[in-house]
């Protein structure tokens, strides 16, 4: 994520210690995927109390844009940031392919240069990552339209193919899928320029391009 | 848990003394089979092992190669075969584990992991079936955890592994050559260990490896902990970065026996150690226990005294245990101590020198009858066949099994598994192509011919995305070495290794034997395992899809060499015949000439013809490129061959190309300049995959039904029975 960040798509970013402060002057914050605590007791779990969450959780407040991707992801849904709950896939094994996820909010800081229905082919990697929400925070889901991509596909179980939510006010997004890994053209086996629009998209929100 | 007689004397008059009941257990798991190669050790020094890129060093676990621009690339391949027979989750995990230390040790990070998996009959063996379907779990849960991609491997049933496993694991690394670890110490150095806690599980693992399967002893088998294997590679990584480390040494088979006298012997120092300072998991552990306990994700560091505190900080920082256990010193002893008493003291190059053996050998009994087979009559029905084939476990897609790894995970794999061979990107902008090829059919009907076919596949399989090879290791795997006619095929598979090697100028740059490898049943077949490594300078051959009217070539000849075949042994159920046999001169010419039409750009994708011969590679080109194809028997360079015979040899040195039509002319002029058989054997075309002799159909499969039972056979038996 970092790789991507820096080195393909120019943005500034440095890494931050569990422990440490967020820097000052930040744009934006990504949690990146990985098996934080080797993923025990639950995905995300663990790290969701790291001290350096509760200065997340104050930037989320304030609206700062904050992706969380596959471990990422878990970790703010552990965290009360975002709604409903990853459960273990269906075919109870970790699941590593390419598959295509549709967007479906394309307000948010990490899609806003997406078009709604656009396809966009991206790697997914995770065990435990189906996607769930009881009925009611299905409904608010919808009402509030924080369903931001679902899957082109049934992956792996998730409650109407969810692939992302944000929170409701759309600055907090959560993906399982993995754009950093489906942005260049040589990982991605189809096209890499839509995944690429989610990272562009951060750049449209921080000002660096139109 | 002892040592011979023999070994008894020999261990005394060199110590001039009795040794105690601890020195004899550190020199017992010292000369285990498994930690010494006394078995193997005379016979493998004549692998070449020298090359313009190979960087060797003292002590190191890994053969590094030198992949230009500053950068070197670490390999090194294991087997944790007897774990895995008892826990195959726990027994696989830790095999991972164990292999990523090795790399880790030479101070590069590990960016790969391979596995080859080898099991009983899956489709009526429920025993055989779990110890796959854990083995993998096992892979999947240590490898993804740790963030280290699983980029390939390779699979194979065979009934000569009923209640067995075999499960060989590959790692590669990259990094800095100015940051290889430089292995040397002097004295007043510190020995830390760093990483998981020393309790009593894997105890006398390397010992319960170096003899026959005949009891579940399962406190042999380690505990894996992939985060804080996470964690001490992290830590490493950083000591490395800030020179806290001198020496350093992954605590393996024999635990701290054999890391501290390997480490002292191959320093020529001396080292002196307290077992009362390891940080442990358990109480009262005796320093027997301590020293051959197998405990997994530790790690031996030898630092400076001035370095010392930051390496406890780099630690402390990773919150991950460590002790300070001993101190280098002159000489060349090995003390050991317990609560400042000593328990042991030995000369560690006699402790890290077991005496080498010369074990007779002769030529196996069996190998005359089988090569007396009867021909099967060519079946009736040869569209069926292919069918069948194609649902055979050991070349249905594996795609149930990599799908559970993350083979992306650290966003290098270009050329993902299921490939021919798969690509990883370098900082450097050059690529990397690595697989992993062992046939223990082939082996065992000619177990020379046998693994210089394994070599010639894994070159073959590098090739076919444009890399030059630049190194192989290998893992020998057989039964009891005490047997003359098992001794034998072990003499056999090296020396064939070594002709390959030498032939084709690839330094072998690291290797494992294990032995032992039986259970009641009998010994498994020979079951050598090459991997190679490919460079490619500029950009790796990405295969493209195959379109209507794209043609088909084939390179290499097709030759009555069904021993061992898929086709024998699956469908027929014969063991026996000829095996394939590589003719190096004309391998070479077909491997150069073949990567000289990549580097022309001159084709669209290109698969290596192995197991299940020219059915089975044009089938799965078909499938995967969801195209059908007419192909003409009759346009097959070939011997005087049946159907079935031209359909599933599986002769070596055999590409099958896809050429565009506008770029045929080229490739064929490249190849008859060169003298290279070849012949434009078909095309794609249509829904069903077509054999033809002349105008007489031979077979015909739709494509559809193919993809049905090439995608799912091997997951649906797994998951359903």
């Amino acid at each position: 994520m970092h790789h991507v960040l820096t080195d393909v798509f120019k943005v500034e970013s440095q890494l931050v210690w569990h422990t440490d402060n967020l820097p000052q002057n930040i744009d934006a914050i990504v949690l990146p995927g990985g098996f934080s605590y080797g993923d025990r007791l639950r995905a995300g779990v663990i790290a969701a109390h790291s001290p350096v969450i509760a200065e997340v959780k104050k930037m989320a407040e304030k609206g700062m844009p904050i992706l969380g991707v596959c471990n990422g992801f878990q970790i703010l849904v552990e965290c009360g940031l975002l709604p409903g709950a990853l459960l273990k896939n269906t075919s109870l094994s970790y699941i590593c392919k390419w598959t295509e996820i549709i967007v479906k909010n394309n307000k948010t800081p990490f899609t806003n240069k997406l078009k709604l229905g656009q396809k966009i082919p991206i790697a997914m990697a995770n065990g435990e990552g189906r996607y769930y929400a009881d009925k009611e925070t299905l409904c608010l889901l919808k009402k509030n339209n924080q369903i931001v991509f679902t899957y082109a596909e049934d992956v792996n179980g998730a409650t109407m193919n969810i692939a992302s939510v944000c929170n409701k006010e759309g600055n907090v997004v959560g993906m399982m899928p993995h754009p950093e890994r489906s942005a260049e053209q040589i990982l991605n086996p189809q096209d890499a320029k839509p995944a690429s629009l989610i990272f562009k998209s951060l750049l449209n929100t921080l000002g660096v391009i139109a | 848990m002892s040592l011979t007689p023999q070994e008894s004397d020999y261990l005394e008059k060199k110590i001039g003394r009795k040794p105690n009941l601890l020195e004899t257990q550190i020199v017992a798991a010292e000369w285990s089979e498994h930690c010494s190669y006394k078995s193997s050790k005379k016979h493998l020094r004549t692998l070449p092992r020298k090359g313009a890129r190979v960087i060797s060093g003292p002590g190191y676990d890994s053969g590094v190669l030198d992949v230009g621009d500053g950068y070197v690339v670490t390999v090194h391949i294991e087997s944790h075969n007897h774990p895995s027979a008892v826990e195959p989750y726990g027994g696989a995990a830790t095999g991972v584990g164990g292999v990523i230390r090795d790399i880790l040790s030479a101070g590069t990070r590990p960016i790969a992991i391979l596995d080859g998996l080898r099991f009983g009959d899956i489709e009526n063996d429920t025993h055989a079936r779990w110890l796959f379907k854990n083995a993998v779990r096992g892979i999947a849960d240590y490898g993804n955890c740790l963030g280290i991609p699983t980029i390939g491997g390779e699979i194979e049933f065979d009934k000569c592994f009923t209640n067995y496993a075999l499960v060989d694991v590959a790692s590669v690394g990259f990094g800095k050559k100015e940051r290889l670890i430089q292995n040397r110490a002097d004295k007043g150095d510190f020995l830390v260990l760093i990483g998981g806690s020393t309790g009593r599980d894997g105890m006398g693992g390397s010992q319960f490896a170096s003899d026959k399967l005949e009891s579940e002893n399962r406190s042999a088998v380690q505990i894996p902990d992939p985060f804080i294997e996470k964690l001490v590679i992290e830590v490493i990584l950083n000591a490395r970065n800030q020179n806290c480390i001198k020496a350093m040494k992954d605590l393996g088979g024999g635990g701290l026996s054999c890391a501290i006298s390997e480490t002292a012997d191959a320093l020529s120092v001396g080292i002196e150690l307290d077992v009362s300072l390891i940080h442990k998991r358990e109480q009262n552990m005796s320093p027997t226990e301590l020293m051959v306990s197998e405990s997994q994700e530790r790690m031996l560091v030898i630092t400076s005294p001035e370095k010392l505190a930051t390496l406890k900080e780099i630690c402390e920082k990773f919150r991950v245990s460590y002790s300070v256990v001993g101190v280098i010193t002159d000489g060349n002893t090995m003390e050991v101590k317990s609560e400042k008493q000593t328990v042991a003291k030995l000369p560690s190059n006699v402790v890290a020198n077991a005496p080498l053996l010369d074990r007779p050998s002769s030529v196996p009994k069996y190998l005359k009858h089988i090569s007396l087979i009867e021909k099967p009559e060519t079946p009736k029905n040869l569209s069926r066949t292919i069918l069948t084939m194609l649902s055979n476990p050991n070349i249905a897609s594996k795609h149930w099994v990599y799908t559970q790894y993350d083979h992306e995970v650290g966003i290098r794999t270009v050329i993902k598994p299921g490939k021919d061979a798969s690509v990883l990107r370098l900082d450097n902008g050059k690529f990397l192509s690595i697989k992993i090829d062992g046939n223990s059919k082939h082996c065992y009907v000619d177990p020379r011919q046998g693994v210089i076919g394994c070599f010639d596949e894994a070159c073959r399989n590098v090739i076919c995305t444009g890399a030059t090879p630049i190194g192989m290791v290998d893992h020998l795997q057989f039964g009891n070495p005490e047997d003359p006619e098992i001794f034998w095929t072990f003499k056999e598979s090296v020396e064939g290794i070594t002709e390959y090697a030498k032939y084709f100028e690839i330094p072998c740059v690291g290797g494992k034997v294990s032995l032992y490898n039986e259970t009641d049943d009998g010994p498994i077949k020979p079951t050598p395992l090459i991997g190679v490594l490919g460079l490619i300078e500029d950009k790796p051959l990405m295969p493209q899809k195959a379109k209507t009217g794209d043609l088909i070539v084939l390179v290499g000849i097709t030759k009555d060499e069904m021993g061992g075949s898929e086709y024998y042994e699956y469908v027929h159920g014969i063991t026996g015949g000829r095996c394939p046999v590589v003719d190096i001169k004309s391998s070479k010419a077909n491997q150069c000439a073949v990567l000289e039409t990549i580097s022309q750009d001159l084709v669209k994708a290109i698969h290596d013809c192995s197991k299940g011969g020219i059915g089975v590679a044009i089938s799965e080109t078909c499938i995967t490129n969801d195209i059908g194809c007419h192909v003409f028997l009759d346009k097959i360079p070939s011997e005087k061959l049946k159907y079935d015979e031209l359909l599933f040899s599986e002769s070596h040195s055999r590409f099958l190309l896809t050429v565009n039509p506008s770029k045929i002319k080229k490739v064929k002029s490249l190849l008859e300049k060169k003298g290279i058989q070849n012949e434009t054997i078909g095309k794609f075309v249509g829904h069903s995959i077509t054999f033809k002799n002349k105008t007489k159909l031979v077979a015909s499969v739709m494509v559809d039904k193919a993809q049905e039972k090439w995608l799912n056979s091997l997951g649906s038996l797994v998951n359903h029975g």
